[in-house]
């Protein structure tokens, strides 16, 4: 037995990828889905968003492109969803040049569906994208009209009726950047929120997660961490408003087939382990005549 | 000499000496400095993206020329690359013209971006989670202390992401609510992942500190290029 | 330009849907071995994704920021709403840089390029040092300054705080120590190391748990969309 098991570390790697891909797909078909819970990470953001008086102004930003739209994408809506619903003014902007169709999907599915009448201009803006990285956020730090002249449909800023109380970018009342990598929640944090003392919330990919504890809770207020992270808000924002459960529960959707790989991960890594010790225990010694 | 070392290097320590000195007089013309650098180094990254398009232009068209092994795949990137750029440039079946949205749907740029970048960038990325399988399985080994505490976090960081490690501790008396998978997972994160990624942020910090000390004062030069 | 040549909603879902699954098996076919349908699919990404980022920054930094404030009326047919603005000289300094970073293609001008790079990293060393000292370097360390004995709001003594500030604190050390190469890690020195690469062990495996987390994320966002393609072809 023990050599069978020995055998098992030597598996052909193209059988490890289709029991992966069937971990993901069956779960998609067979529609698994798992109730989420928020933590307090994300729960922090959540009631960040509800405890803001009506008309506040929030700058959010879809930094991050199509590569990591699974994560990302939940959040941006969640978050929108949470801040138009609450009547907050919502200010648009990203910092990737692959952002501007994530906030153009953002709209489609979010304010053309459920907020059909609110008013490009008075109640939300797409101010689009703008190169230069932090360069834009620290541009933007001591002159918010210089960083974004314009908006995504090319209209100066001046013009806009919501761009009139923005002229730093201390005038907003919660930023909540979106990321995948670089620039993104950090340079949001570093550039953007501990000069001009302007809370920051963070929505970024798993990987970049565990890289943003240090700076919770002190310059990050929260932080939603992967598709668990979008699961978790859209968790809270179901809880509180059940009108949004049609429209606002794509992460927790996407819950199933992450549980059931999740599972099939930790099993790989513990066959992984017994094969090997098992090959350790067949190895001759030395010296010793067989 | 002056003109490919020493004239960078000045212009170089100008401009990091008046954007420290902006973070404590904020007022002109340093604060006024501050914002016109930030717009400048804005557009030239602006100028960097033709740069870097320019580049591998010019990479792939020599390695055509010279029939080199694999040119027919530098056509594929040549082609790809021309006519992204003349549908985007050019706002090719925009319905609104020069003015439209450059990403506006329907147009030939849109097309590009859903049909070819978005798939191709998308499946780059998600392809790796079939290597971190084939990873977790052939070389996660538990040979010491170190690879053990490292594994046992990861195994409890996956159950606790997901609903089966909730459902796991689930029957745990509340006096104990502590020692369950979900508590354990976010205790790692917050206390002990917060310990050590603060650890290496401190000392990313000062390396990155010193570093721009030694560019600023121009001791550091090695982004010219060689001399 | 050319609105005839629009294509209609239903064309583009269906030339996403077909092309997009295509390029995406191809990709995927990688996982077999490598082959030219994957070497294909990798070319045309490069090449799509450069001219994306250059359209991107010449119609949303270069046309509104630099032409549209150097001399306003040149993007009237683009931007017509800051045509008319004043014009802004200064924006010469930013023109006349990023052709030096252009020159960079020609190997005769080519050290003209350096002006360019001298700003860039003049900006970005200035910036850096800064907002990393503040954010990465005395932040930091301020919130990592937590009581060792901690209470309630009702000043009861708190056991499960004391021992999470006290963990995080040591370990922010011992972390710290760990990459302290400038004295040998023997004695206590040494055993505060070892309780540093413990630390940083239990970071890298959680670090490693949502790494996981996040590639099947991905994958699953891929799937669902062959899982659409698929339900097209039937429906």
């Amino acid at each position: 037995m023990a050599s069978g098991l020995a055998k098992l570390g030597n598996l052909d790697r193209r059988i490890i990828y289709l029991l992966i891909a069937l971990a993901v797909v069956i779960p998609l078909l067979l529609k698994l889905v798992f109730p989420s819970i928020t933590t307090p990470i994300v729960q922090n953001i959540f009631d960040e968003v509800e405890a803001l008086p009506p008309r506040s102004k929030v700058l959010l930003t879809a930094d991050y492109g199509p590569s990591t739209v699974p994560e990302n994408q939940p959040m941006l809506e969640a978050v929108a969803r949470h801040c138009l619903h609450k009547g907050l003014r919502l200010y648009v902007a990203t910092i990737w040049a692959t952002g501007p169709p994530m906030i153009e999907n953002m709209s489609e599915n979010v304010i053309q569906r459920d907020f059909p009448d609110i008013v490009q201009g008075t109640e939300w803006v797409n101010l689009g994208y703008k190169a230069g990285n932090q360069g834009v956020i620290n541009s933007a730090y001591s002159d918010f009209h210089n960083a974004f002249p314009t908006d995504a449909r090319g209209n100066a800023v001046g013009s806009i009726p919501m761009m009139a109380e923005i002229k730093r970018l201390e005038d907003f009342d919660l930023i909540v950047a979106i990321g995948s990598g670089f620039p993104g929640v950090k340079e949001w944090i570093q550039f953007g929120g501990d000069p001009s003392g302007v809370p920051v919330a963070g929505g970024v990919t798993a990987v970049e997660a565990p890289l943003l504890y240090p700076y919770y809770p002190g310059q990050l207020l929260g932080l939603m961490g992967g598709l668990q992270g979008a699961a978790e808000y859209e968790a809270a924002l179901v809880t509180a408003y059940p009108q949004f459960e049609e429209t606002s529960t794509q992460a927790i959707q996407n819950m199933g087939p992450q549980t059931v790989a999740h599972l099939l991960i930790i099993t790989f890594i513990l066959v992984g382990n017994i094969a090997y010790f098992a090959a350790g225990r067949e190895k001759p010694r030395l010296g010793v005549n067989r | 000499m002056f003109f490919r070392i020493w004239l960078p290097v000045i212009v170089t320590s100008i401009v990091g000496i008046v954007l420290v000195t902006a973070l404590y007089v904020p007022h002109d013309p340093f604060g006024k400095l501050n914002g016109d650098f930030s717009e400048y180094f804005n557009i030239i990254a602006a100028f960097a993206f033709i740069l870097g398009a320019g580049n591998l232009f010019k990479i792939h068209l020599d390695k055509i020329y010279r029939k080199t092994k694999g040119w027919l795949f530098s056509v594929v990137t040549v082609a790809g690359f021309l006519i992204t750029l003349v549908a985007g440039l050019l706002k090719l079946g925009n319905t609104g013209g020069w003015e439209g949205d450059v990403v506006q749907p329907g147009s030939w740029f849109a097309i590009a971006y859903d049909s070819m970048f978005t798939p191709l960038q998308a499946t780059m990325f998600s392809i790796l989670a079939f290597f971190v399988a084939s990873a977790s399985y052939r070389a996660f080994r538990a040979k010491n202390t170190e690879a053990t505490l490292l594994l046992a976090a990861a195994l409890i960081i996956l159950l606790g992401r997901t609903f089966v490690g909730y459902w796991m501790t689930a029957w745990m008396p509340d006096s104990l609510e502590f020692l369950t998978i979900p508590a354990l997972s976010n205790w790692i994160m917050s206390v002990v992942n917060q310990a050590g990624q603060r650890a290496i942020l401190i000392g990313i910090g000062l390396g990155v500190i010193s570093t721009s000390l030694k560019v600023i004062l121009g001791i550091e030069r090695s982004y010219l290029g060689g001399e | 330009m050319a609105p005839e040549l629009v294509f209609s909603p239903e064309l583009s879902r269906q030339l996403e849907l077909w092309v997009g699954a295509f390029l995406t098996l191809m990709i995927f076919s990688f996982l077999y071995k490598d082959n030219p349908f994957y070497k294909f699919a990798e070319h045309l990404f490069v090449g799509v994704s450069a001219a994306y980022w250059m359209v991107q920054g010449f119609w949303g930094t270069l046309m509104p920021n630099l032409f549209g404030k150097l001399y306003p009326p040149m993007v009237r047919f683009a931007i017509p709403q800051v045509a008319d603005q004043p014009p802004d000289p200064y924006k010469l300094i930013p023109l006349v840089f990023g052709i030096f970073l252009l020159m960079r293609l020609i190997p005769p001008v080519a050290v003209t390029a350096r002006l360019a790079m001298g700003l860039v990293i003049g900006f970005a060393a200035g910036t850096n040092l800064t907002r990393y000292l503040q954010s990465d370097f005395v932040a930091q360390i301020d919130h990592t300054m937590m009581p060792m004995v901690a209470f309630h709001p009702d000043g009861s003594f708190a056991l499960g705080a004391s021992f999470n500030n006290l963990v995080l604190v040591t370990g922010v050390l011992a972390g710290l120590i760990y990459f302290f190469f400038s004295a040998e890690h023997k004695g206590l020195f040494g055993k505060a190391s070892r309780y540093g690469i413990w630390v940083l062990m239990v970071a890298f495996g959680a670090a490693f748990g949502y790494t996981v987390m996040a590639r099947i994320s991905l994958l699953t966002g891929r799937m669902s969309f062959l899982g659409e393609w698929i339900r097209s072809i039937f429906s």
